[in-house]
């Protein structure tokens, strides 16, 4: 793997981590399966193209693509908790309600952003001494850094801890005095601005917004999630973000290797969705399918003097 | 003043299997009660727990506590006041959060905001607390709660009932579900928690143990079929036993079967 397809890794797992993050609260915290994403992903993107496109401060455009992608998670909330919708037909609802919503925005199906001004392009401009090829990808760690630990500091304060709660026990929680259809909608929305950011600097760093730019955003969120999780597996909030963004870094790395090298294998392009499905059944089997196995060889050998009297493994 | 006046609860309303939970319940307790409730299985005294925490929503008669009604405010309002702790061990803590979180959980109940949930003071607190179960949880502030045993979360919840300085105490049969032991304990420290606020807390007690009844509390009430049908307390509480107990209920209930009849005829 060359120097720079390890950077391009590194860059794209850093811009879909924030993403990625988001997919983290949702479906790790909330355990709530959050596909609103698919929608907020080119939400994000579209807003940011929009406001750049037409000259505007691509700045105030990243800051609109969060705000449209917090009140993307609004809606989801409020479908669920108000309505009493299901959480998966929640997110199903508002992520459609978003292609029309996304078309309207961008009036067309897809914008180039080529020769305009973005965000990326003002750093390097403030930066002229600095090489691009590494600037990029400081600048998304940073960011990126910054987000974690934001993050991480609200999940330990005491709407975040309520927030946590919510996902592993509801009625305790609303028996010791919180409000459930609040820290829902809050984690949404906070989920879903990180995806629509995501998305806004996506457009800005790929040259371009699309209507369907965010097919697979939630499998491949998921991938990211259920991979880092099985790298890293310390349990605290601190560690399970970290291992989100490693989860993101390596699932990139397999796309980009799968695109570059796939050929050879007689890979296309389009099978790249059908190789993330794969990733999170072989991420989210591997524990099971290591138990069978464990039992199998155990009753075959019957290895007595590897287990103490309990028959666990010594 | 804990005061319930009319209360009445329907389940599957205006449907064939249409269930009268609380039938017209009335009762009125004092500060420093210890209430235990006793009844056969679906005499409502889960329910009755449900409707006082605002679990459930009543069909009529309403709910005062210290004057104010509050039978219209949903679950996590009326937690400010009530504590809980539910028959299943699992259900009054979050399992993959640590003890520490879950204490902080419960110690704050209204106005959450961007603090942080957990300081030293906070846990030097804690750490108090918990030393007082016996139960070795001081040393293991940060473990997932879900690693402890039945007993000890128990403990663990009455603790959280009871550390925010409740007004109100539900205990729903908390001691069923464990071992004799744990149970003994956890009986323990209900009694101790209770006795630490000096007379300044109402506590309702359901239990199928009508030993453990009029063991344990100042007064008890029988249900049956939704409605308050003996209420004993004091000095009249003190002579009687669980003999005396089943027979009145068998009386009682002698007297509603014949009520029944004369509807008939």
């Amino acid at each position: 793997m060359s120097i720079s397809l390890l950077l391009h890794a590194l860059e794209q797992g850093l811009v879909f981590g924030i993403m990625v993050l988001g997919v983290f609260i949702t479906y790790k915290i909330l355990d709530f399966p959050d596909l609103t994403v698919e929608g907020s992903f080119p939400l994000g993107a579209a807003v940011a193209a929009k406001v750049i496109f037409s000259g505007g401060d691509p700045l105030w455009g990243t800051f609109l693509a969060i705000m449209a992608g917090s009140l993307a998670g609004l809606i989801t909330g409020l479908l669920h908790t108000k309505l009493k919708l299901t959480n998966l037909l929640s997110g199903i609802l508002t992520m459609t309600l978003l292609y029309s919503v996304n078309l309207r925005i961008m009036g067309r199906p897809n914008i180039p952003l080529l020769g305009k001004v973005t965000l990326l392009g003002e750093i390097e401009n403030y930066f002229p001494n600095l090489s691009i090829d590494y600037l990029i990808p400081f600048f998304f760690l940073f960011l990126v850094a910054i987000l974690k630990f934001s993050l991480d500091f609200f999940l330990s304060t005491e709407i975040g801890l309520a927030i946590i709660a919510t996902g592993d026990n509801e009625q305790m929680i609303k028996s010791l005095g919180a409000n459930t259809d609040l820290t829902k909608i809050i984690g949404l929305c906070i989920s879903n601005s990180l995806v629509a950011l995501s998305g806004a600097l996506f457009a800005q760093y790929s040259g371009f917004a699309d209507l369907n730019m965010g097919l697979g955003t939630i499998v491949a969120g998921l991938a990211s999630v259920i991979i880092g999780i099985s790298i890293i597996k310390i349990p605290t909030i601190f560690w399970r973000t970290i291992a989100v963004l490693v989860g993101s870094l390596v699932y990139r790395s397999i796309m980009i290797v799968a695109l570059r090298y796939g050929y050879s294998f007689g890979f296309k392009p389009g099978d790249l969705k059908l190789i993330s499905v794969l990733l999170v059944v072989i991420a989210l089997t591997v524990p099971f399918v290591k138990r069978k196995l464990n039992f199998i060889t155990r009753f075959n050998l019957g290895r007595k003097d590897l287990q103490n009297n309990q028959g666990k493994e010594v | 003043m804990l005061v319930i006046k009319g209360l009445t609860k329907y389940f599957a309303k205006n449907s064939p299997h249409e269930t009268l939970a609380i039938d017209n319940f009335n009762l009125r307790i004092r500060k420093g009660d210890f209430v235990t409730i006793i009844g056969s299985n679906g005499a409502g005294k889960s329910t009755l727990l449900n409707l006082i925490a605002g679990t459930l929503q009543q069909d009529e008669g309403e709910i005062r506590l210290s004057g104010e009604v509050i039978t219209y405010q949903p679950e996590h309002q009326r937690a400010r006041w009530i504590g809980r702790v539910f028959q299943n061990p699992l259900l009054g803590t979050a399992p993959y959060m640590t003890v520490e979180e879950n204490l902080s959980l419960s110690l704050k109940r209204e106005k959450r905001g961007l603090r942080l949930g957990l300081n030293k003071n906070l846990q030097k607190f804690f750490r108090e607390r918990l030393s007082e179960l016996n139960l070795g949880l001081e040393d293991n502030l940060s473990k997932k709660v879900g690693l402890l045993s039945g007993g000890q979360r128990q403990a663990m919840t009455m603790l959280m009932a009871t550390m925010f300085i409740p007004q109100v105490l539900l205990l729903d049969e908390h001691t069923a579900a464990l071992d004799p032991e744990s149970s003994k304990k956890i009986l323990k420290l209900t009694r101790d928690l209770v006795e630490e606020r000096q007379g300044d807390l109402i506590t309702l007690m359901v239990t199928h143990n009508m030993k453990q009844a009029l063991e344990v509390g100042n007064r008890t009430v029988m249900m049956d079929r939704g409605c308050n049908i003996f209420d004993i307390q004091g000095k009249e509480r003190e002579k009687i036993n669980v003999d005396y107990l089943l027979k009145q209920f068998t009386k009682l209930r002698k007297q509603e079967y014949i009520e029944d009849r004369m509807i008939l005829v």
